[in-house]
Protein backbone atom coordinates (compact mmCIF):
# COMPACT_ATOMS: atom_id res chain seq x y z
CA UNK A 1 0.00 0.00 0.00
CA UNK A 2 1.38 3.37 -0.95
CA UNK A 3 1.22 6.49 1.19
CA UNK A 4 -1.56 8.81 0.19
CA UNK A 5 -1.18 11.49 2.84
CA UNK A 6 2.00 12.49 4.62
CA UNK A 7 2.41 14.90 7.53
CA UNK A 8 5.91 16.22 7.82
CA UNK A 9 6.51 17.88 11.22
CA UNK A 10 3.19 19.75 11.12
CA UNK A 11 2.43 22.45 13.70
CA UNK A 12 -0.70 24.51 14.11
CA UNK A 13 -0.42 27.64 16.24
CA UNK A 14 -2.74 30.58 16.93
CA UNK A 15 -0.57 33.38 18.28
CA UNK A 16 1.20 31.81 21.27
CA UNK A 17 -1.39 29.04 21.63
CA UNK A 18 -0.16 25.77 20.22
CA UNK A 19 -2.90 23.43 19.08
CA UNK A 20 -0.94 20.74 17.27
CA UNK A 21 2.76 20.07 17.51
CA UNK A 22 5.16 17.75 15.70
CA UNK A 23 2.57 15.71 13.84
CA UNK A 24 4.55 13.19 11.77
CA UNK A 25 2.31 10.65 10.11
CA UNK A 26 1.83 8.84 6.87
CA UNK A 27 -1.54 7.50 5.90
CA UNK A 28 -1.73 4.64 3.46
CA UNK A 29 -4.16 4.49 0.60
CA UNK A 30 -7.30 2.41 1.33
CA UNK A 31 -6.95 2.77 5.09
CA UNK A 32 -9.78 3.70 7.45
CA UNK A 33 -8.28 5.91 10.12
CA UNK A 34 -10.30 6.65 13.26
CA UNK A 35 -9.17 9.69 15.20
CA UNK A 36 -10.11 9.81 18.88
CA UNK A 37 -9.11 11.96 21.81
CA UNK A 38 -10.52 14.22 24.50
CA UNK A 39 -12.28 17.47 23.62
CA UNK A 40 -9.83 20.21 22.73
CA UNK A 41 -7.09 17.78 21.74
CA UNK A 42 -6.98 19.07 18.20
CA UNK A 43 -8.91 16.29 16.45
CA UNK A 44 -11.07 18.70 14.51
CA UNK A 45 -8.12 21.05 13.88
CA UNK A 46 -6.27 18.11 12.40
CA UNK A 47 -9.22 17.42 10.09
CA UNK A 48 -9.41 21.11 9.13
CA UNK A 49 -5.75 20.98 8.12
CA UNK A 50 -6.37 18.01 5.84
CA UNK A 51 -9.46 19.72 4.49
CA UNK A 52 -7.44 22.82 3.64
CA UNK A 53 -9.68 25.03 5.75
CA UNK A 54 -6.51 26.08 7.59
CA UNK A 55 -2.83 26.01 6.73
CA UNK A 56 -0.23 24.52 9.09
CA UNK A 57 1.94 27.20 10.71
CA UNK A 58 4.97 24.95 10.29
CA UNK A 59 5.65 21.79 8.35
CA UNK A 60 4.07 20.32 5.23
CA UNK A 61 1.12 18.14 4.36
CA UNK A 62 1.54 16.10 1.19
CA UNK A 63 -1.30 14.52 -0.76
CA UNK A 64 0.00 12.09 -3.40
CA UNK A 65 3.45 13.60 -2.85
CA UNK A 66 2.29 17.13 -3.67
CA UNK A 67 1.99 19.86 -1.07
CA UNK A 68 -1.60 20.51 -0.14
CA UNK A 69 -3.06 23.89 -1.08
CA UNK A 70 -4.61 25.71 1.90
CA UNK A 71 -8.00 25.71 0.24
CA UNK A 72 -10.70 23.08 0.01
CA UNK A 73 -10.78 21.22 -3.27
CA UNK A 74 -12.62 18.33 -4.90
CA UNK A 75 -9.79 15.91 -4.09
CA UNK A 76 -11.02 15.85 -0.47
CA UNK A 77 -14.64 15.06 0.34
CA UNK A 78 -16.20 15.82 3.70
CA UNK A 79 -19.21 14.92 5.82
CA UNK A 80 -19.83 17.01 8.93
CA UNK A 81 -22.04 16.16 11.87
CA UNK A 82 -24.65 18.65 10.62
CA UNK A 83 -25.33 21.24 7.93
CA UNK A 84 -23.44 19.52 5.16
CA UNK A 85 -26.34 19.26 2.71
CA UNK A 86 -27.97 22.15 0.89
CA UNK A 87 -31.45 22.81 2.34
CA UNK A 88 -32.74 24.52 -0.81
CA UNK A 89 -32.00 21.61 -3.16
CA UNK A 90 -33.85 18.31 -3.44
CA UNK A 91 -32.02 15.10 -2.64
CA UNK A 92 -31.30 14.47 -6.32
CA UNK A 93 -30.08 18.03 -7.00
CA UNK A 94 -27.87 17.89 -3.91
CA UNK A 95 -26.04 14.93 -5.38
CA UNK A 96 -25.93 16.40 -8.90
CA UNK A 97 -24.28 19.56 -7.52
CA UNK A 98 -20.68 18.35 -7.94
CA UNK A 99 -21.30 17.27 -11.55
CA UNK A 100 -22.99 20.58 -12.37
CA UNK A 101 -20.09 22.59 -10.92
CA UNK A 102 -17.55 20.56 -12.86
CA UNK A 103 -19.35 20.68 -16.20
CA UNK A 104 -20.80 24.21 -16.33
CA UNK A 105 -18.32 26.79 -15.06
CA UNK A 106 -20.61 29.76 -15.61
CA UNK A 107 -24.15 28.63 -14.86
CA UNK A 108 -23.39 25.59 -12.66
CA UNK A 109 -26.49 24.07 -14.24
CA UNK A 110 -26.84 21.31 -16.81
CA UNK A 111 -29.46 20.95 -19.51
CA UNK A 112 -30.70 18.27 -21.89
CA UNK A 113 -28.69 15.09 -22.31
CA UNK A 114 -25.87 16.17 -19.99
CA UNK A 115 -28.41 16.81 -17.26
CA UNK A 116 -30.03 13.40 -17.76
CA UNK A 117 -26.65 11.69 -17.55
CA UNK A 118 -25.79 13.54 -14.34
CA UNK A 119 -29.20 12.69 -12.89
CA UNK A 120 -28.76 9.00 -13.74
CA UNK A 121 -25.36 8.94 -12.11
CA UNK A 122 -26.74 10.70 -9.04
CA UNK A 123 -29.66 8.27 -8.85
CA UNK A 124 -27.26 5.32 -8.95
CA UNK A 125 -25.22 6.86 -6.13
CA UNK A 126 -28.38 7.51 -4.10
CA UNK A 127 -29.51 3.93 -4.65
CA UNK A 128 -26.22 2.78 -3.09
CA UNK A 129 -26.94 4.70 0.11
CA UNK A 130 -30.60 3.65 0.10
CA UNK A 131 -32.19 6.98 -0.75
CA UNK A 132 -33.54 6.02 -4.18
CA UNK A 133 -37.16 6.54 -3.14
CA UNK A 134 -36.60 10.04 -1.71
CA UNK A 135 -35.16 11.73 -4.79
CA UNK A 136 -37.47 14.73 -4.80
CA UNK A 137 -37.68 15.47 -1.09
CA UNK A 138 -35.94 18.42 0.52
CA UNK A 139 -33.40 17.72 3.30
CA UNK A 140 -35.74 19.17 5.95
CA UNK A 141 -38.15 16.32 5.14
CA UNK A 142 -35.49 13.68 5.85
CA UNK A 143 -34.54 12.14 9.19
CA UNK A 144 -31.08 12.75 10.63
CA UNK A 145 -29.76 9.41 9.39
CA UNK A 146 -31.12 10.00 5.88
CA UNK A 147 -29.52 13.45 5.79
CA UNK A 148 -26.15 11.87 6.61
CA UNK A 149 -26.66 9.25 3.88
CA UNK A 150 -27.34 12.10 1.51
CA UNK A 151 -24.23 13.96 2.66
CA UNK A 152 -22.14 10.82 2.03
CA UNK A 153 -23.61 10.26 -1.45
CA UNK A 154 -23.06 13.92 -2.28
CA UNK A 155 -19.40 13.69 -1.26
CA UNK A 156 -18.72 10.37 -2.99
CA UNK A 157 -20.02 11.42 -6.40
CA UNK A 158 -17.10 13.86 -6.66
CA UNK A 159 -14.73 10.84 -6.38
CA UNK A 160 -12.51 12.32 -3.65
CA UNK A 161 -9.03 10.91 -2.94
CA UNK A 162 -9.74 11.14 0.79
CA UNK A 163 -13.09 11.14 2.56
CA UNK A 164 -13.07 13.15 5.79
CA UNK A 165 -15.77 12.43 8.36
CA UNK A 166 -16.17 14.85 11.30
CA UNK A 167 -18.25 13.00 13.92
CA UNK A 168 -20.64 12.01 11.15
CA UNK A 169 -22.81 9.72 13.28
CA UNK A 170 -22.59 11.64 16.54
CA UNK A 171 -26.11 13.05 16.37
CA UNK A 172 -27.86 9.79 15.42
CA UNK A 173 -29.76 7.20 17.46
CA UNK A 174 -27.80 4.03 18.34
CA UNK A 175 -29.82 1.76 16.04
CA UNK A 176 -29.47 4.11 13.07
CA UNK A 177 -25.79 4.46 13.89
CA UNK A 178 -25.24 0.72 13.42
CA UNK A 179 -26.90 0.85 9.98
CA UNK A 180 -24.68 3.78 9.08
CA UNK A 181 -21.59 1.83 10.21
CA UNK A 182 -22.53 -1.00 7.88
CA UNK A 183 -23.15 1.47 5.06
CA UNK A 184 -19.87 3.34 5.43
CA UNK A 185 -17.85 0.09 5.61
CA UNK A 186 -19.56 -1.20 2.47
CA UNK A 187 -18.89 2.05 0.59
CA UNK A 188 -15.30 2.10 1.85
CA UNK A 189 -14.82 -1.35 0.44
CA UNK A 190 -16.69 -0.92 -2.86
CA UNK A 191 -15.29 2.50 -3.74
CA UNK A 192 -11.75 1.75 -2.48
CA UNK A 193 -11.89 4.83 -0.27
CA UNK A 194 -9.35 6.28 2.09
CA UNK A 195 -11.25 7.55 5.13
CA UNK A 196 -10.26 9.80 8.03
CA UNK A 197 -12.95 9.83 10.70
CA UNK A 198 -12.98 11.96 13.84
CA UNK A 199 -15.19 10.47 16.54
CA UNK A 200 -15.96 10.77 20.23
CA UNK A 201 -17.07 7.18 20.39
CA UNK A 202 -14.20 4.77 21.16
CA UNK A 203 -16.27 1.69 20.28
CA UNK A 204 -17.09 3.21 16.91
CA UNK A 205 -13.40 3.98 16.33
CA UNK A 206 -12.41 0.34 16.89
CA UNK A 207 -15.36 -1.08 14.94
CA UNK A 208 -14.68 0.86 11.77
CA UNK A 209 -10.99 1.72 11.72
CA UNK A 210 -8.06 -0.20 10.30
CA UNK A 211 -5.96 2.21 12.29
CA UNK A 212 -6.77 4.30 15.36
CA UNK A 213 -4.98 7.56 16.12
CA UNK A 214 -5.40 8.98 19.62
CA UNK A 215 -4.68 12.68 19.88
CA UNK A 216 -3.64 14.24 23.16
CA UNK A 217 -1.00 16.49 24.67
CA UNK A 218 2.24 14.72 25.52
CA UNK A 219 3.13 17.24 28.21
CA UNK A 220 1.16 19.78 30.16
CA UNK A 221 2.65 22.85 31.78
CA UNK A 222 0.17 23.69 34.55
CA UNK A 223 1.19 27.36 34.44
CA UNK A 224 0.79 27.71 30.68
CA UNK A 225 -1.43 24.88 29.41
CA UNK A 226 -1.68 26.48 25.97
CA UNK A 227 2.07 26.24 25.34
CA UNK A 228 2.04 22.54 24.57
CA UNK A 229 0.12 21.25 21.60
CA UNK A 230 -1.48 17.88 20.98
CA UNK A 231 -0.20 15.20 18.67
CA UNK A 232 -0.94 11.57 17.85
CA UNK A 233 0.11 9.93 21.13
CA UNK A 234 -1.12 6.46 20.19
CA UNK A 235 -1.08 5.03 16.72
CA UNK A 236 -2.61 1.57 16.59
CA UNK A 237 -2.77 -0.58 13.49
CA UNK A 238 -5.69 -2.97 13.89
CA UNK A 239 -5.63 -6.48 12.54
CA UNK A 240 -9.04 -7.42 13.86
CA UNK A 241 -11.85 -4.94 14.09
CA UNK A 242 -14.48 -5.12 16.80
CA UNK A 243 -17.55 -6.88 15.41
CA UNK A 244 -20.17 -4.43 14.18
CA UNK A 245 -22.71 -5.85 16.62
CA UNK A 246 -20.64 -4.77 19.65
CA UNK A 247 -23.07 -2.85 21.80
CA UNK A 248 -22.21 0.73 22.47
CA UNK A 249 -20.88 1.50 25.91
CA UNK A 250 -23.74 3.85 26.59
CA UNK A 251 -26.61 1.71 25.35
CA UNK A 252 -27.44 -0.35 28.43
CA UNK A 253 -26.60 2.20 31.06
CA UNK A 254 -25.17 5.63 31.42
CA UNK A 255 -22.98 4.52 34.32
CA UNK A 256 -19.95 2.28 34.09
CA UNK A 257 -21.44 -0.84 35.57
CA UNK A 258 -19.03 -3.73 35.30
CA UNK A 259 -20.78 -5.90 37.90
CA UNK A 260 -24.29 -5.46 36.51
CA UNK A 261 -25.54 -3.93 39.74
CA UNK A 262 -28.16 -2.02 37.89
CA UNK A 263 -29.85 -5.04 36.32
CA UNK A 264 -31.59 -6.49 39.36
CA UNK A 265 -34.37 -8.68 38.04
CA UNK B 1 -56.82 23.61 31.62
CA UNK B 2 -54.11 26.25 31.90
CA UNK B 3 -54.48 29.44 29.88
CA UNK B 4 -51.12 28.85 28.19
CA UNK B 5 -52.49 25.64 26.68
CA UNK B 6 -55.61 27.14 25.18
CA UNK B 7 -54.89 27.07 21.46
CA UNK B 8 -57.62 28.23 19.07
CA UNK B 9 -58.05 26.16 15.90
CA UNK B 10 -57.95 27.79 12.48
CA UNK B 11 -61.55 28.80 12.26
CA UNK B 12 -61.86 30.17 15.78
CA UNK B 13 -58.51 31.96 15.33
CA UNK B 14 -59.98 33.83 12.34
CA UNK B 15 -63.10 34.65 14.32
CA UNK B 16 -61.04 35.83 17.30
CA UNK B 17 -58.87 37.96 15.03
CA UNK B 18 -61.96 39.72 13.66
CA UNK B 19 -63.29 40.63 17.12
CA UNK B 20 -60.97 43.63 17.88
CA UNK B 21 -61.52 45.00 14.36
CA UNK B 22 -65.29 44.80 14.75
CA UNK B 23 -65.13 46.31 18.24
CA UNK B 24 -63.08 49.25 16.94
CA UNK B 25 -65.58 49.76 14.14
CA UNK B 26 -68.55 49.64 16.53
CA UNK B 27 -66.81 52.03 18.95
CA UNK B 28 -66.26 54.46 16.08
CA UNK B 29 -69.91 54.26 15.00
CA UNK B 30 -71.10 54.97 18.56
CA UNK B 31 -68.68 57.87 19.01
CA UNK B 32 -69.65 59.31 15.64
CA UNK B 33 -73.37 58.98 16.41
CA UNK B 34 -72.87 60.63 19.82
CA UNK B 35 -71.02 63.61 18.31
CA UNK B 36 -73.62 64.04 15.60
CA UNK B 37 -76.39 63.93 18.21
CA UNK B 38 -74.69 66.88 19.95
CA UNK B 39 -73.78 68.75 16.75
CA UNK B 40 -75.37 67.71 13.43
CA UNK B 41 -72.59 69.37 11.37
CA UNK B 42 -69.67 67.69 13.20
CA UNK B 43 -66.64 67.14 10.89
CA UNK B 44 -64.24 65.27 13.20
CA UNK B 45 -65.95 61.86 13.26
CA UNK B 46 -67.98 61.68 10.02
CA UNK B 47 -70.68 59.03 9.70
CA UNK B 48 -70.28 56.26 7.10
CA UNK B 49 -73.00 57.91 5.00
CA UNK B 50 -71.02 61.17 4.96
CA UNK B 51 -67.87 59.29 3.89
CA UNK B 52 -69.71 57.57 1.03
CA UNK B 53 -71.11 60.90 -0.12
CA UNK B 54 -67.71 62.61 0.01
CA UNK B 55 -65.90 59.77 -1.76
CA UNK B 56 -68.53 59.33 -4.46
CA UNK B 57 -67.32 62.20 -6.63
CA UNK B 58 -63.64 61.36 -6.06
CA UNK B 59 -64.32 57.78 -7.11
CA UNK B 60 -66.66 58.30 -10.03
CA UNK B 61 -66.38 61.78 -11.54
CA UNK B 62 -63.48 63.06 -13.61
CA UNK B 63 -61.72 66.12 -12.24
CA UNK B 64 -62.62 69.08 -14.53
CA UNK B 65 -59.01 70.38 -14.41
CA UNK B 66 -57.03 67.22 -15.17
CA UNK B 67 -59.75 65.07 -16.74
CA UNK B 68 -58.82 62.15 -14.44
CA UNK B 69 -60.77 60.45 -11.69
CA UNK B 70 -58.95 61.79 -8.63
CA UNK B 71 -59.03 58.70 -6.41
CA UNK B 72 -57.66 56.36 -9.07
CA UNK B 73 -55.11 58.92 -10.28
CA UNK B 74 -53.86 59.27 -6.69
CA UNK B 75 -53.66 55.51 -6.27
CA UNK B 76 -51.83 54.98 -9.56
CA UNK B 77 -49.33 57.76 -8.85
CA UNK B 78 -48.56 56.49 -5.34
CA UNK B 79 -48.28 52.86 -6.39
CA UNK B 80 -45.98 53.79 -9.26
CA UNK B 81 -43.61 55.65 -6.92
CA UNK B 82 -43.75 52.87 -4.37
CA UNK B 83 -43.22 50.15 -6.97
CA UNK B 84 -40.26 51.94 -8.56
CA UNK B 85 -38.69 52.62 -5.18
CA UNK B 86 -39.15 49.09 -3.89
CA UNK B 87 -37.98 47.58 -7.19
CA UNK B 88 -34.75 49.56 -7.17
CA UNK B 89 -34.25 48.74 -3.48
CA UNK B 90 -34.77 45.03 -3.96
CA UNK B 91 -32.41 44.70 -6.91
CA UNK B 92 -29.63 46.80 -5.40
CA UNK B 93 -30.00 45.18 -1.96
CA UNK B 94 -29.75 41.74 -3.52
CA UNK B 95 -26.69 42.66 -5.55
CA UNK B 96 -24.78 44.53 -2.84
CA UNK B 97 -25.96 42.25 -0.04
CA UNK B 98 -24.77 39.15 -1.91
CA UNK B 99 -21.34 40.66 -2.61
CA UNK B 100 -20.95 41.73 1.04
CA UNK B 101 -22.23 38.41 2.35
CA UNK B 102 -20.17 36.14 0.14
CA UNK B 103 -16.83 37.99 0.04
CA UNK B 104 -15.22 38.68 3.44
CA UNK B 105 -12.91 41.23 1.79
CA UNK B 106 -15.88 43.22 0.46
CA UNK B 107 -17.48 43.04 3.91
CA UNK B 108 -14.35 44.47 5.53
CA UNK B 109 -14.18 47.24 2.94
CA UNK B 110 -17.81 48.36 2.71
CA UNK B 111 -19.53 46.97 5.82
CA UNK B 112 -18.82 50.02 8.01
CA UNK B 113 -19.78 52.34 5.14
CA UNK B 114 -23.20 50.72 4.73
CA UNK B 115 -23.74 50.81 8.50
CA UNK B 116 -22.91 54.53 8.53
CA UNK B 117 -25.34 55.27 5.71
CA UNK B 118 -28.00 53.22 7.48
CA UNK B 119 -27.96 55.38 10.63
CA UNK B 120 -28.69 58.62 8.74
CA UNK B 121 -32.41 59.41 9.18
CA UNK B 122 -33.71 59.39 5.58
CA UNK B 123 -36.24 62.16 6.17
CA UNK B 124 -33.34 64.45 7.13
CA UNK B 125 -31.99 63.85 3.62
CA UNK B 126 -35.25 64.85 1.95
CA UNK B 127 -34.26 68.55 1.54
CA UNK B 128 -31.02 67.44 -0.10
CA UNK B 129 -32.95 65.14 -2.44
CA UNK B 130 -35.30 67.97 -3.39
CA UNK B 131 -32.32 70.25 -4.07
CA UNK B 132 -30.46 67.62 -6.09
CA UNK B 133 -33.33 65.97 -7.96
CA UNK B 134 -35.87 68.78 -8.03
CA UNK B 135 -39.48 68.44 -6.90
CA UNK B 136 -40.41 65.77 -9.48
CA UNK B 137 -40.83 62.02 -9.20
CA UNK B 138 -37.11 61.25 -8.87
CA UNK B 139 -36.78 62.79 -5.40
CA UNK B 140 -39.76 60.83 -4.06
CA UNK B 141 -38.51 57.52 -5.42
CA UNK B 142 -35.00 58.35 -4.20
CA UNK B 143 -36.29 58.90 -0.66
CA UNK B 144 -37.84 55.42 -0.58
CA UNK B 145 -34.66 53.91 -2.01
CA UNK B 146 -32.37 55.69 0.43
CA UNK B 147 -34.65 54.94 3.34
CA UNK B 148 -34.88 51.21 2.82
CA UNK B 149 -31.91 49.94 0.85
CA UNK B 150 -29.30 50.12 3.65
CA UNK B 151 -31.51 48.04 5.96
CA UNK B 152 -32.15 45.45 3.26
CA UNK B 153 -28.48 45.30 2.26
CA UNK B 154 -27.47 44.63 5.85
CA UNK B 155 -30.21 42.05 6.26
CA UNK B 156 -29.15 40.10 3.15
CA UNK B 157 -25.43 40.45 3.87
CA UNK B 158 -25.86 39.21 7.47
CA UNK B 159 -28.05 36.34 6.35
CA UNK B 160 -25.63 35.19 3.66
CA UNK B 161 -22.62 35.61 5.93
CA UNK B 162 -24.28 33.50 8.61
CA UNK B 163 -24.99 30.52 6.35
CA UNK B 164 -23.39 27.51 8.07
CA UNK B 165 -19.67 27.39 7.35
CA UNK B 166 -20.08 23.64 6.78
CA UNK B 167 -22.23 24.29 3.70
CA UNK B 168 -19.68 26.59 2.13
CA UNK B 169 -16.85 24.14 2.84
CA UNK B 170 -18.90 21.29 1.46
CA UNK B 171 -19.62 23.22 -1.75
CA UNK B 172 -15.91 23.87 -2.19
CA UNK B 173 -15.05 20.21 -1.71
CA UNK B 174 -17.60 19.51 -4.45
CA UNK B 175 -15.58 21.75 -6.77
CA UNK B 176 -17.58 24.98 -6.62
CA UNK B 177 -15.77 28.21 -7.54
CA UNK B 178 -16.55 31.51 -5.76
CA UNK B 179 -19.01 32.39 -8.52
CA UNK B 180 -20.70 28.98 -8.44
CA UNK B 181 -20.88 29.15 -4.66
CA UNK B 182 -22.58 32.54 -4.83
CA UNK B 183 -24.92 31.49 -7.62
CA UNK B 184 -25.97 28.04 -6.46
CA UNK B 185 -25.58 28.08 -2.67
CA UNK B 186 -25.86 31.68 -1.41
CA UNK B 187 -28.30 33.27 -3.89
CA UNK B 188 -31.13 30.72 -3.60
CA UNK B 189 -30.94 30.90 0.19
CA UNK B 190 -30.89 34.72 0.11
CA UNK B 191 -34.08 35.03 -1.96
CA UNK B 192 -36.67 34.04 0.71
CA UNK B 193 -34.85 36.33 3.11
CA UNK B 194 -35.05 39.12 0.51
CA UNK B 195 -38.82 38.73 0.35
CA UNK B 196 -39.22 38.75 4.11
CA UNK B 197 -36.95 41.82 4.28
CA UNK B 198 -39.12 43.48 1.65
CA UNK B 199 -42.24 42.67 3.65
CA UNK B 200 -40.72 44.28 6.74
CA UNK B 201 -39.72 47.31 4.63
CA UNK B 202 -43.23 47.94 3.31
CA UNK B 203 -44.20 49.95 6.43
CA UNK B 204 -41.24 52.35 6.28
CA UNK B 205 -41.63 52.59 2.48
CA UNK B 206 -45.20 53.91 2.90
CA UNK B 207 -43.99 56.39 5.53
CA UNK B 208 -41.34 57.79 3.18
CA UNK B 209 -43.77 57.87 0.25
CA UNK B 210 -46.43 59.79 2.14
CA UNK B 211 -43.88 62.18 3.66
CA UNK B 212 -42.46 62.99 0.25
CA UNK B 213 -45.94 63.41 -1.25
CA UNK B 214 -47.08 65.60 1.65
CA UNK B 215 -44.24 68.05 1.13
CA UNK B 216 -44.12 68.51 -2.63
CA UNK B 217 -46.53 66.85 -5.05
CA UNK B 218 -49.65 67.46 -7.11
CA UNK B 219 -51.10 63.95 -7.10
CA UNK B 220 -50.91 60.91 -4.82
CA UNK B 221 -52.62 59.39 -1.81
CA UNK B 222 -50.38 61.22 0.67
CA UNK B 223 -50.75 64.50 -1.19
CA UNK B 224 -54.58 64.23 -1.11
CA UNK B 225 -54.72 63.52 2.63
CA UNK B 226 -52.55 66.53 3.44
CA UNK B 227 -54.46 68.71 0.97
CA UNK B 228 -57.96 68.04 2.37
CA UNK B 229 -56.64 68.36 5.94
CA UNK B 230 -56.89 72.12 5.37
CA UNK B 231 -60.69 71.77 5.08
CA UNK B 232 -60.89 69.33 8.02
CA UNK B 233 -62.28 66.76 5.56
CA UNK B 234 -62.15 63.70 7.79
CA UNK B 235 -64.77 62.14 5.49
CA UNK B 236 -62.04 61.88 2.82
CA UNK B 237 -59.01 61.33 5.04
CA UNK B 238 -60.46 58.27 6.80
CA UNK B 239 -61.40 56.36 3.60
CA UNK B 240 -57.98 57.20 2.13
CA UNK B 241 -56.18 55.89 5.21
CA UNK B 242 -58.33 52.74 5.11
CA UNK B 243 -57.48 52.31 1.41
CA UNK B 244 -53.74 52.70 2.12
CA UNK B 245 -54.03 50.02 4.82
CA UNK B 246 -55.83 47.68 2.43
CA UNK B 247 -53.15 48.20 -0.23
CA UNK B 248 -50.39 47.55 2.33
CA UNK B 249 -52.07 44.37 3.59
CA UNK B 250 -52.62 43.13 0.03
CA UNK B 251 -48.96 43.69 -0.88
CA UNK B 252 -47.79 41.91 2.25
CA UNK B 253 -50.10 38.98 1.56
CA UNK B 254 -48.99 38.74 -2.07
CA UNK B 255 -45.31 38.67 -1.08
CA UNK B 256 -46.00 36.00 1.55
CA UNK B 257 -47.80 33.82 -0.99
CA UNK B 258 -45.02 34.35 -3.53
CA UNK B 259 -42.43 33.21 -1.03
CA UNK B 260 -44.49 30.13 -0.08
CA UNK B 261 -45.00 29.11 -3.70
CA UNK B 262 -41.50 29.85 -4.97
CA UNK B 263 -39.45 28.65 -1.99
CA UNK B 264 -41.24 25.58 -0.67
CA UNK B 265 -38.11 24.38 1.12
CA UNK B 266 -37.86 27.56 3.21
CA UNK B 267 -41.32 27.14 4.68
CA UNK B 268 -41.07 23.54 5.84
CA UNK B 269 -40.67 22.95 9.53
CA UNK B 270 -37.09 21.99 10.26
CA UNK B 271 -36.44 18.96 12.39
Amino acid sequence: MSDLLAFDNVWLEYGDKIVLERVDLTIAERSFVSIVGPSGAGKSSFLRLVLGQEAPSRGRILLDGKQLAAECGPDRGVVFQRYSVFPHLTVLRNVMFARECAAARLTARLFGAARRRAAEEAEAMLAEVGLDDSLHLFPAQLSGGMQQRLAIAQALIARPRVLLLDEPFGALDPGIRQDMHRLILRLWDEHALTVLMVTHDITEAFKLGTRVLAFDKRRIDPHAPHRFGATAVYDLMLKNKLPLETPEASVTSITIDRFRNNNQE
Amino acid sequence: MRWVNVRPNRRSATALGAVPLLLALIAYLFASAARHAANASDKVLPTPAAMVAAMRSLLLDADPLSGQVIFWADTAASLERLGLGLGICTLSALLVGMVLGVLPAARSTFGAFVTTIAVIPPIALLPILFIVFGLGETAKVALIVIGITPFMIRDIADHVASLPQEQLIKAQTLGASSWQLALRVALPQALPRLISGLRLSLGPAWVYLISAEAIASDVGLGYRIFLVRRYLSMDIIIPYVAWISILAIAMDFALKQLSRRAFVWAHQSHR
